[in-house]
């Protein structure tokens, strides 16, 4: 029979068999997961099971031990992918002593972005009317949001978010999700984590990680429908058991 | 490398200064308030100031420069903001060559303030002219700020930095001839003094200073400087690690 559907455009991230050791413990052991392009794919689990490993290994600032990591057509950390991924690291990195316009402005040059990227960035994040404020004067929140507009300049193709909305607030949170999925439906790809499973209905698809290993990948419907279970909480403890067991 | 990269980050540096006014006036003043004083203490000896107050002006930026980047530099490691620099295109040259020009032009700005003060209001009188102990100082500061890059790969906290400074420079400032001529040394004081690159700085700038003497030895001075700096540069920049574990 042929299949007359249209093709999925290829994905932007294919992992394959991959091991990583972080201080002699393996923290990610022969995981294999793909990343559709133009969606956005929650990456869940708990604290400390390999999702910040995972997306350093994406973004090519982690030694890997073991499998082929693809991005965007090309290997991990090909220098050619350095100006089209967004990276937001899990603690914001950017300079206390400068104000938000200064950090914006770096990062902006660097990726040689129009300077008017800036002010759009900022309006993303709902920031502009700290774009003059020093970061050290910020609460934990908008420095975060900070960070996360670090990742959005020079409008990369596929942005790579680690814990992008926590200690936000409910109403930031929603809007935040409500830019991410208007970025994908822009065409790009956004990989984003979170320990909250209350967040993964802003998701297309998901990815849960528990010690390393996939325990489900899907869209949310399929994982409750997987799972039995239609909160996505009781789903995650349900999978899990249905593994153990 | 790129000349917009490490433009952007010589910018960056310079902005962070400025945002410290308390740091910027340490630099500038304490040199200026310093080489007073010495005047003050020798004030009946004018010999012993005019001969080591010029060799002096030229090892200020030397030391401040080599504790203001190694303490920078470990901010830029331990903050989290160098792994993200790393994930830009942006290479590990464009950081250092960006250091070196923001520093480079503190350090001349302090080089020409404190020899403003020396040779027009406290009366130092040296044999050769001012402008050649600015220059010798500016080279300086570069090699304190390449020394300072390099040892802060061995800090993992502020204070550990900060003891660097009596580890690493208190002894070559003891051993580099200031303080009792090379050819009074002990054998084995000597030796040492010979493997240590203030040895060198000072020796230039006491030629430049004293003897008014461009020779062939104040040649070999300047290319050990640049040598050494070139060297601390080179195993400083293979301290900034693109991919960690």
């Amino acid at each position: 029979m042929i299949d007359y559907r249209p093709m999925a455009a290829s994905p932007s991230i294919v992992v394959d068999g991959l091991r990583v050791r972080r201080g002699g413990v393996v923290v990610l052991d022969d995981l294999s997961l793909s990343v559709a392009s133009g969606r956005v794919t929650g990456l869940l689990g708990p604290s400390g099971s390999g999702k910040t490993t995972l997306m350093r290994v994406i973004v090519g600032v982690q030694i890997v031990e073991a499998g082929s990591i693809t991005v965007l057509g090309e290997p991990a950390g090909t220098p050619s992918l350095r100006s089209k991924v967004g990276y937001m690291t899990q603690n914001p990195a950017v300079y206390g002593d400068l104000t938000v316009r200064e950090n914006l402005r770096y990062f902006a040059r660097i990726l040689d972005a129009a300077p008017d990227n800036v002010d759009e960035v900022l309006e993303m994040v709902a920031m502009a009317p700290f774009g003059d404020r020093v970061v050290n004067r910020l609460s934990g929140g908008q420095k975060a949001r900070v960070s996360l507009a670090t990742a959005l300049v020079g409008n990369p193709e596929l942005l790579v978010l680690d814990e992008p909305t926590v200690g936000l607030d409910p109403v930031l949170r929603r809007d935040l999700w409500k830019a991410f999925n208007e970025l994908a439906d822009s065409g790009k790809t956004l990989l984003v984590s979170s320990h909250v499973m209350d967040e993964a209905d802003h998701c297309h698809d998901l990815l849960l990680l528990r010690e390393g290993k996939l325990v489900a990948t899907g869209t949310p419907a399929s994982v409750r429908q997987q799972s039995g279970k239609q909160d996505l909480d009781e789903a995650f403890l349900a999978l899990i058991n249905e593994e153990v067991a | 490398m790129s000349f917009r990269a490490t433009f952007a980050t010589a910018v960056r540096v310079l902005n962070q200064l400025r945002r410290d006014p308390r740091t910027l006036a340490l630099l500038l003043f304490v040199p200026v308030l310093l080489v007073f004083l010495l005047e003050q203490l020798f004030s009946d000896r004018r010999m012993v100031f005019q001969q080591i107050g010029g060799p002096l002006l030229g090892l200020f930026p030397l030391i401040a420069m080599f504790l203001v980047t190694s303490i920078t530099m470990l901010r830029e490691r331990v903050s989290g903001t160098l792994e993200r620099l790393m994930a830009l295109p942006l290479a590990k040259l464009d950081i250092l060559a960006g250091y070196a020009i923001a520093f480079g032009l503190v350090a001349a700005l302090q080089a020409i303030l404190v020899s403003v003060v020396a040779f027009g209001l406290l009366g130092l009188d040296t044999q050769g002219p001012p402008w050649a102990v600015v220059l010798l100082a500016v080279s300086n500061a570069i090699l304190g700020m390449s020394l300072g890059l390099f040892v802060s790969a061995f800090a993992r906290t502020e204070f550990q930095a900060i003891q660097f400074m009596p580890a690493f420079i208190l002894p070559q400032i003891l051993l580099c001839g200031l303080f009792t001529q090379r050819s009074q040394m002990a054998g084995w004081m000597r030796g040492l003094s010979d493997a240590l690159p203030f040895t060198y700085a000072y020796d230039a700038l006491h030629r430049a200073t004293q003897l008014g003497l461009f020779d062939g030895r104040f040649v070999l001075d300047l290319t050990v400087t640049i040598g050494v700096t070139v060297l601390a540069l080179t195993l400083g920049a293979s301290t900034l690690r693109r991919r960690t574990g």
